[in-house]
């Protein structure tokens, strides 16, 4: 079968090299022949080329006619090149699906200067997220009794790709904790800072669900990491409870009211959350572009409502993407209107902090 | 531990020898050769072509293809590095260097059959190695942190006093070059904008290798051979065959088997890739050849050594990737991911692959190797007549291979901007060229440009923390053993390098003629230098870390213009510091004038510009053969639509885009025309 798609492939690159452009006849919502392009504004390398490429070949599956889904990547400028370029195209004929990540909302909640792509715009038809967890080195770890008090004197280094991206979340979460971490940036991916963790030059790391899974939980058992705290999940009202993977580690929460100085309300938590719930429970999402007609929304919504009822779609994506909620059609909307919708404040509090913490300005 | 080792490896050889495993073997091969003509596309491009079809599959089948594809292509990018001097990608960059002008001489199949040979070698010695030290090699690898890195990096970075050419200062002054426009773009660090500003978005990301590694080396050749009007192999007829260059290989085995082992070795350090791996085994080999003369001139130990390193890196490259989960390169990147995807997505690339898939792993060890066997065989039977191309008329390869690297250079950004850059860097190439500033050494300050930044920021920050500490803490994580080790190999490096330096002439003898144009470049670069200087400093303090690098080597780069100023206007024309390629030799011979031949580049892109890739080729190729040519229009039309048919058909099948122009703003048209 692999050989017969390649062929067929290739021979439609042969035909169309003959001049002979294959007519494209829409009438229903029907893909029967077409290829749907899924653009990534990340580069083929990354986690959410990981996570497109899983959806692909099931989603090809549930669309009616099975189009081929071809993954395609656009990155540049971390990711607001591709996000910019998506905001520009208009709905043609629904062979154009769009992915966003956590490292697309943030300069779009921030205020970088280079956004020009607008949320509401767009249609959300699939929503889906991840957790993270803190963990410390054996012997930080063995201060650490559930609060952060004892860990307030201590020197902490840790990996980071840049403060405005998602490492904002546990940065701002241990400044909170009134712990002493200093960032080391510049590293590309957490799997290196995982890395730098285990040769000792840093003290603390943190991962999101999968890379914990995969690399750190071994540390843990082998005695050379302690897990610290989780940032916990989303219940259906908006609290913040324990991670289903991860149900015996606390939460950041948890440790945050155990913790002298540190408050679960006022600005800062605000701001916290408002910026966790947008890179953590609602991380990636899959919209069609502006002005896409309903029956093709629903189309779509169908065939990802499929995907995600298959008998075998919790263990197979538990593998892959992560043992979480996978939000369709209106889920994915208001997903959508979670991870965006960060309070005025909430964005000024994290733009004075960046600015005064690592002097970040976003001009 | 190595109890365990053999059944697993004797596990892992009946998995590898089934039939319908080496057929799957043999077709990703074939297809990562048909990916690898095509320069700075290779792997991650061929591999994406596979990823839909992994899932589910039979994960030693997948594994079979997978591997087949990787594996040839650091072997396959040769053709194009030696036969037109275009570094294919970085595993490739050193190759060019003698393995072009050997293409030049006529020997292009023996360059091409002793770098697959060595190739096919380092392959091997790699997996050998790696089927013993995969199991001891983890703490090996956490022992190399960013001070080691650092000091790789330098080493790397010290190849340049070898590749410097006869004016040293040229050589530092041109390393520095490269290093600055590395620089370009978002700092990693602190996110401060260098040389760049968010008014113009492709900056800001930097350049790519591909696009300086084609700018620098194939843009100037192609010109240059263009304008002579004559074929790649000097009076069109080939030399040394095949066969002999087995025997150079066989001559210098032991050069072959260091150089893999230097492979190997840097290829498992996760971070550095392999982008200084080739300029470490051609500075070996050049520091190893008792008769240096013929360096850069078409040497064959030039040729073998980087050769026989880039392939036992793919397998070094594997350490990091099995064992730590931590992709070595873009493609092992994707091979992650696909991994993940193979059959009940059981295997897990990282820390549990020793204990739980031992077979598996060993099984990805040896289908490297052996795809490498297959590879090759391919390639050198292959090579006899690949060659023959060098001995065609040049003005009908030319069009062909500004349409493959404006392809290539489109692909490593999809802007338009891309081909911009392309012929900027170009021009650079071409003046460096012709004042004989080193090539290479501007090459290895851009590519080494964002790694010494890196490791050193983060370095000094990690050190400066455990100086905090205590003293002695910091010292012990500064220098550490093999950060000492490191120090004296670099030391010595440098200081053969700079005795040698004077005997390797890269870009041949070049005449010196009036003080003139050789001066007006050097304002032209001192000018450059002193903005991207000024630039730097007006980051604000608190990014320190990405401004004190620019700084300091912009600084040095500027000072080694100044002292060059000073020597130009006190030595005498004719001498050595003033030289220029369009004074005497070949280009100044040469039929057809610089400028009227960079301009059909140009008219390529601009018209680009307007109409698209595909339409501008069209009219582009038309143009080009009948009246640069001055071919029939039966011959005309034939070739074009060769051209595009195979652009076509290449892009079809790895579902690419070619470059859109205003036309495709305005009307929606059909692929490929959009």
């Amino acid at each position: 079968m692999t050989i017969s798609k390649f062929t067929r492939r290739a021979v439609v690159g042969l035909i169309a090299a003959a001049g002979i452009a294959a007519p494209a006849a829409a009438a229903e919502v029907d893909f029967s022949g077409k290829t749907i392009e899924w653009v990534i504004p990340f580069s083929e390398t990354g986690g959410s080329a990981k996570w497109a490429n899983f959806f692909a070949p099931l989603l090809s599956e549930e669309l009616p006619g099975n189009p081929t889904v071809v993954v395609k990547f656009m990155p540049g400028a971390g990711s607001t090149k591709g996000a910019n370029w998506f905001q520009e195209q208009e709905h043609e004929d629904g062979t154009l699906l769009f992915g966003s990540s956590g490292s697309t909302q943030f300069p779009y909640l921030l205020g970088d200067p280079r956004v020009r792509y607008e949320y509401n715009d767009w249609n959300a038809v699939m929503a889906s997220g991840t957790g993270g967890v803190a963990y410390l080195n054996a012997e930080d770890g063995a201060k650490f009794d559930g609060s952060a008090n004892a860990l307030k004197d201590t020197d902490f280094i840790y990996g980071s790709q840049g403060a405005t991206r998602l490492d904002l979340v546990p940065l701002l979460a241990w400044e909170m904790l009134g712990m002493n971490v200093e960032p080391v940036f510049g590293i590309k991916g957490r799997g290196d800072g995982r890395l730098m963790f285990e040769r000792g030059e840093a003290n603390i790391d943190y991962q999101t669900s999968s890379g914990y899974l995969k690399g750190s939980a071994d540390m843990v058992e082998a005695g050379t990491a302690v897990p610290m705290m989780t940032w916990g999940a989303l219940d259906a009202d908006g609290n913040i409870v324990r991670d289903p993977t991860f149900p015996e580690i606390a939460t950041f929460k948890e440790v945050c009211e155990a913790t002298d100085g540190c408050e679960t309300s006022g600005e800062a938590w605000d701001a916290w959350k408002a910026f966790f719930i947008s890179g953590f429970p609602v991380q990636k999402l899959a919209f069609l572009p502006a002005g896409t007609p309903q029956d093709v929304i629903d189309t779509y919504t169908a065939a990802f409502e499929a995907v995600r009822s298959r008998p075998d779609f919790p263990e197979i994506s538990s593998k892959r993407v992560g043992k979480y909620d996978v939000f369709v059609g209106e889920g994915a909307q208001t997903a959508l209107g979670t991870a965006t919708n960060v309070p005025d404040e909430a964005k000024a509090f994290v733009v004075t902090w960046l600015k005064e913490a690592y002097g970040v300005e976003l001009k | 531990m190595f109890a365990t080792a053999l059944p697993a490896l004797g596990d892992a050889w009946a998995l590898i020898l089934q039939p319908v495993v080496l057929g799957y073997l043999v077709l990703g091969v074939v297809m990562g050769l048909a990916v690898g003509v095509f320069p700075g596309l290779g792997g991650i491009a061929g591999l994406s072509l596979l990823l839909p079809f992994m899932f589910g599959m039979d994960p030693i089948l997948g594994l079979a293809l997978m591997i087949g594809m990787v594996a040839v292509v650091p072997t396959s990018d040769t053709f194009a590095s030696v036969l037109m001097g275009i570094p294919g990608s970085s595993a490739s960059q050193a190759t060019v260097l003698d393995g072009f002008p050997m293409a030049k001489k006529g020997e292009a199949a023996r360059a091409l059959s002793a770098a697959f040979a060595s190739s096919l070698f380092g392959g091997l010695v790699g997996a050998s190695f790696l089927t013993i030290f995969i199991l001891v090699a983890r703490p090996i690898v956490l022992a190399f942190g960013l001070p080691e890195m650092l000091m790789i990096t330098i080493l790397g970075l010290s190849m340049v006093a070898i590749l410097a050419g006869r004016i040293a200062l040229k050589g530092l002054a041109a390393a520095g070059l490269g290093l600055m426009i590395g620089t370009i773009g978002e700092a990693d660090a602190g996110g401060s904008l260098r040389m760049a500003t968010y008014d113009i978005p492709y900056l800001t990301d930097g350049l790519k290798l591909v696009i300086v590694g084609l700018g620098i080396f194939a843009v100037p050749e192609i010109v240059s051979l263009l304008r002579q009007d004559r074929s790649i192999a000097k009076g069109a007829s080939l030399g040394a065959g095949w066969f002999d260059g087995v025997k150079d290989w066989f001559a210098n085995i032991w050069l072959s088997i260091r150089c893999s082992i230097i492979g190997v070795v840097v290829g498992v350090i996760p971070g550095l890739g392999g982008s200084v791996v080739d300029w470490i085994a051609y500075g070996h080999s050049v520091q190893t050849t008792k008769d240096k003369s013929n360096f850069g001139k078409g040497e064959v130990r030039g040729v073998i050594g980087p050769e026989s390193s880039n392939n036992a890196k793919e397998g070094g490259g594997l350490v990091p990737t099995l064992l730590f989960g931590i992709p070595g390169s873009g493609s092992m990147a994707i091979f992650i991911g696909a991994v993940a995807l193979l059959g009940s997505g059981d295997i897990e690339v990282g820390p549990g692959m020793l204990k739980n898939n031992l077979d598996i792993t060993y099984s990805i060890v040896w289908l490297l190797a052996l795809a490498n066997v297959v590879g090759t065989i391919i390639c050198i039977g292959a090579s006899g007549g690949i060659a023959k191309l060098t001995t065609i008329k040049f003005t009908y390869l030319a069009p062909f291979l500004f349409m493959l690297i404006s392809f290539a250079a489109f692909q490593s950004g999809q802007n338009f901007e891309d081909l911009l850059a392309l012929f900027v860097i170009g021009l650079i190439g071409i003046f460096l060229r012709r004042f004989d500033w080193s090539r290479p050494a501007f090459l290895i300050g851009f590519v080494l440009s964002n790694p010494v930044e890196k490791f050193t920021n983060q370095a000094f920050q990690i050190a400066s923390f455990r100086f905090r500490k205590s003293f002695e803490e910091g010292i012990d994580y500064i220098f550490s053993p093999i950060v000492i080790v490191l120090i004296i190999i670099t030391l010595v490096s440098v200081v053969l390098g700079i005795r040698q330096a004077k005997a390797i002439m890269a870009e041949g003898d070049v005449q010196s003629g009036s003080k003139r144009a050789p001066l007006v470049f050097l304002l032209v670069i001192a000018g450059y230098l002193t903005f991207a200087l000024i630039n730097a400093n007006m980051i604000p303090d608190y990014n320190m870390t990405d401004k004190v690098i620019p700084l300091v080597v912009g600084g040095f780069s500027l000072a080694c213009c100044l002292i060059l100023l000073f020597q130009m206007m006190r030595r005498p024309e004719g001498d050595s510091i003033f030289a220029d390629k369009e004074i005497a030799g070949e280009d100044a011979d040469a039929p057809y004038g610089l400028w009227s031949t960079l301009a059909w580049f140009a008219g390529l892109i601009a018209a680009t510009w307007f109409v698209g890739f595909i339409l501008a080729l069209i009219g582009f190729l038309v143009a080009f053969f009948r009246v640069r040519a001055g071919a029939g229009w039966g011959k005309t039309l034939l070739l074009t639509a060769c051209g595009i048919g195979f652009m076509c058909l290449m892009a079809g099948a790895l579902n690419r885009d070619f470059p859109p122009g205003l036309l495709q703003g305005a009307v929606d048209l059909p692929w490929p025309l959009k």
